[in-house]
């Protein structure tokens, strides 16, 4: 990967962010080791450390997602490896759920990814890491935090324009004209 | 130093301190640039750079900060938790803190090291930084468990290794088991004839050894047994330990042999084992002469009392069609028990070493060299049972038909280097073979060829011993061997050609050999991945047992209380292994001589908020969740909780809390990662 570091679109200013989740006896290790063997991959990947793959809970995948991620990597021990018997099994469980919901969501379900890569495994992180970004780049952004703004502004026009509305007609409809504060925002 | 208790309401003052790492981190990562934008960060009050944080005058930095500067919280970036968390932990502490008000930032595995873009590598230290400045307010004051630790010692495996651990730890009066596959212990030193570099008959060494264990008053010797089921953790580990029938009780059993003598089978005749069948035993056979325990047994697969073939469980049905004669032999000591079953044994230990070895290479995997093709080709194990003056030529390098061979080829790197079969270096082969040129040269007079790739011989007197061997007139060519095949001229004799491309000299060497010793390499052992499972090892990609740090914790695992010795971890050679026995001991004594394991307060507790919908309690696999009749609500066993936060990820009220890995905290470090203008 002679060009990992380098900016995978040259002409744009966007990088995929990628929040990973991974856990402490596996893949952050592996992830130890790719550093240690000094295997280059892309930098776009923030790992945040947990024990457990089966600590992952769904609404950190969709917290980071909400707070601007354009993807969520998990990284687990392989089955039967876990080093707590079997919250990886667990961890896999939410992941199914959670590829459908965000699919429901509208989100691509490429941008939610489970990775089983053990303590050796330096070389598999690293290839995960650079396919990852690869898709996601290819995917471009998600933008939820732009796309929250935007909605806002949207919910607040369209209050705007019910209750410049419900002026017009003379204050007539009371139970609709008083309610004017803005609707509730979509990610409050 | 007076402890600092935080106040209620007290404002959060960080410190954050970043690692240059020599030039490890700051030659890709601009420190002062991270550590310009962590001084912008709310509630960091100190943000500072050094050369070294780990060492004593950087962590006398953080302690000194904590005192002049009123610091409550304390951020490192520099290498992996997994290296120097405990480290600055401590340092925190001696600052008067409580140790977890500390968190850990890795940007050198995780930045430095991967990373070449130095914007790219210093942006994601800033927001990785960021997490942690974010986290650490949220961080409780916590005390470490402590737990009893069970004296006891597991030791799995008995070849050198196995051997050395379990005296150096029943010398030192702890109780030790240990558990061995085979029906004597010795491992693959006990088939060896000499060792290099001093030459000395291994026999000679070890058999004292093999003879302490048998009667050590602190050692249980469990051979022909293997270890079925591992639970707990360190400390106090559940183990079931299976012992396979060897149909010879072994408290009765004298090791006099008049029962071998005494069998229907008057001549050997069937494969023996220890000599790799180049010898013959009966169906009450001892293993080899000084075997330990000296306890004969019966191969119940030949042995005329028994039907042929196993049952569904693995047992064996007696046919009773024997005469009987060794047990007659046997009279009134009444050692031999045909309907012998296998025993379940259960201990707990607080520790357990895991030396299992290796197994060699299967040289058939290389078709080339004619390996169980042509029975002039040898592995280097069978040599040195040839050689060995109780194998089964007693010490006579001759071949199958006979014959004493006038030429030989030692073929290195059978196994070893090789893109098709294994990587890596085996690392006694070229040292062994030399030993092996010297010893057939001593007992046949014979030309010996060595091919090798490149002649490897590190280690204390291994450059001396290779001069040596060289000078005694060996020839030594480099170069790979290419092929191995009978020899036109003088095919009906068995003798063999070996084609090779001598290197130094760019000539395609075909010379004419009687026999071929292949040096086969070391390989993992084939139950390896079975042994890794049970005890919750990790391996490497080529199937040995990964070490906690290859140079700082090389006998540790990532199980603590779990320690590796020998061959199973990595090829060595025997003073190695004996070192790395003498590691391991030490470590699982300074275990036990502590009396306690502290462990990482990284249990979960229950909220009052919990509603009592019960979908934690099955998720728990250490039952460590109940359910309280009383109050309607979950409650956690924190001796029994490891740590894991699967019950945290599925409470719908959210009413669990993990220590240290708090919601919160993971929430704060999924907003400070994405911080804008970090990517």
């Amino acid at each position: 990967m002679a060009n990992a570091t380098q900016s995978p679109l040259p002409n744009s200013t966007w990088k995929p962010r990628i929040v990973a989740f991974f856990c402490n006896w596996c893949t952050y290790t592996a992830a130890d080791l790719a550093g240690v063997s000094r295997m280059k991959h892309f930098s776009n990947v923030r790992i945040i450390r947990l024990m457990c793959s089966g600590r992952v809970d769904p609404q950190f995948v969709l917290e980071a997602l909400a707070k601007g991620a354009d993807a969520v990597l998990i990284g687990g021990c392989h089955p039967n490896d876990c080093h707590y018997v079997e919250g990886n099994y667990k961890c896999l469980r939410r992941y199914q759920m959670l590829k459908r919901m965000i699919a429901d969501m509208g989100i691509e379900p490429e941008r939610l990814r489970l990775e089983w890569i053990s303590a050796a495994e330096g070389e598999k992180l690293k290839r995960v890491v650079n396919e990852m970004v690869e898709t996601i780049t290819k995917l471009g952004p998600l933008g939820l935090p732009q796309k929250f703004e935007q909605w806002d502004r949207e919910m607040e026009e369209f209050a705007n324009h019910v209750a410049a509305r419900d002026a017009a007609a003379g204050g007539g409809c009371a139970e609709h004209g008083t309610n004017t504060q803005p609707l509730e925002t979509a990610h409050a | 130093m007076k402890p600092i208790v935080p106040k209620k309401n007290e404002p959060v003052r960080i410190g954050f301190y970043i690692c240059h790492c020599g030039t490890n981190i700051a030659s890709v990562v601009d420190v002062e640039a991270v550590a310009k934008y962590a001084a912008t960060l709310p509630n960091v009050a100190v943000s500072r750079t050094y050369k070294y944080m780990c060492s004593d005058p950087g962590q006398e930095l953080i302690q000194q900060d904590i005192q002049e500067s009123r610091l409550n919280r304390i951020v490192v970036a520099a290498c992996s938790p997994l290296l120097h968390e405990h480290t600055f932990r401590k340092a925190t502490e001696a600052g008067g803190l409580n140790p977890f008000y500390f968190q850990m930032v890795n940007i050198r595995e995780h930045d430095s090291w991967v990373h070449t873009d130095r914007t790219e590598a210093t942006r994601k230290a800033m927001a990785l930084a960021r997490a942690a400045i974010q986290r650490v307010p949220h961080h409780k004051p916590l005390e470490v468990k402590k737990v009893g630790i069970n004296p006891n010692v597991l030791i799995v495996g008995g070849g050198i290794g196995g051997i050395h651990a379990a005296l150096t730890l029943a010398n030192a009066g702890k109780m030790v088991y240990l558990v061995e596959k085979e029906a004597t212990i010795g491992g693959h030193m006990a088939k060896f004839d000499k060792t290099f570099p001093t030459l000395d008959c291994a026999m000679c060494v070890l058999s004292p050894k093999m003879a302490a264990i048998g009667s050590h008053p602190n050692i249980h010797l469990w051979t022909y047994s293997e270890v079925a089921k591992v639970d707990g953790y360190v400390g106090n580990f559940k183990v079931t330990v299976r012992r396979k029938p060897r149909y010879i009780l072994e408290d009765l059993c004298t090791g006099c042999q008049e029962c071998v003598n005494a069998c229907v089978y008057k001549d050997a005749k069937f494969a023996d084992e220890f000599n790799l069948g180049l010898g013959k035993r009966k169906p009450i056979f001892l293993p080899f002469p000084q075997a330990i325990p000296p306890v004969t047994m019966i191969d119940p697969e030949v042995c005329l009392n028994f039907k042929r073939g196993k049952n569904p469980d693995g047992s064996h049905t007696v046919s009773d069609k024997c005469k009987k004669t060794c047990v007659e032999a046997c009279g009134d000591r009444k050692a031999i028990d045909f309907k012998q079953t296998q025993e379940i044994k259960e201990i707990t230990v607080g520790t357990i070493i895991v030396a299992t070895g290796f197994q060699i290479f299967d040289a058939r995997r290389i078709p080339y060299y004619g390996y169980g093709v042509y029975p002039n080709v040898y592995n280097a194990l069978e040599v040195e049972r040839l050689i060995n003056a109780s194998g089964p030529t007693e010490g006579e390098v001759i071949l199958r038909n006979g014959q004493v061979p006038k030429k030989v080829a030692i073929v290195h790197c059978v196994g070893s280097r090789d893109e098709n079969t294994n990587r890596w270096c085996s690392r006694v082969c070229c040292l062994y073979s030399l030993k092996l040129a010297h010893l057939i040269k001593e007992h046949t007079h014979a030309e010996v060829y060595n091919f090798y790739i490149d002649m490897r011989t590190p280690g204390k007197g291994m450059e001396e011993f290779y001069n040596r061997i060289a000078e005694e007139g060996m020839h030594l060519i480099r170069g790979r061997v290419a092929d191995v095949y009978p020899d036109p001229n003088d095919g009906a004799t068995g003798r063999l050609v070996v084609q090779a491309e001598d290197t130094l000299t760019n000539k395609i060497l075909k010379i004419p050999v009687d026999m071929v010793v292949l040096a086969t390499g070391l390989e993992p052992h084939p139950e390896a991945e079975s042994l890794r499972r049970m005890f919750n090892l990790s391996c490497s990609s080529e199937g040995w047992f990964l070490e906690r740090h290859p140079k700082l914790a090389p006998v540790n695992t990532f199980t603590d209380g779990i320690f590796l010795a020998g061959c199973c971890q990595g090829p060595k050679d025997i003073p190695d292994t004996v070192a790395q026995a003498g590691a391991a001991a030490a470590e699982a004594f300074a275990l036990i001589d502590k009396g306690h394991v502290e462990q990482e307060p990284n249990t979960a507790y229950i909220l009052d908020d919990c509603c009592g919908c019960k979908s934690c309690i099955p998720l728990c696999p250490y039952t460590a969740i109940s359910f309280a009749e009383d109050t309607k609500k979950a409650i956690i066993n924190e001796t029994l909780c490891k740590g894991c936060g699967t019950c945290v990820a599925s409470c719908p009220s959210g009413s669990i809390v993990q220590n240290l890995f708090e919601d919160v905290e993971i929430y704060s470090e999924i907003d400070g990662v994405l911080a804008e203008g970090l990517f």
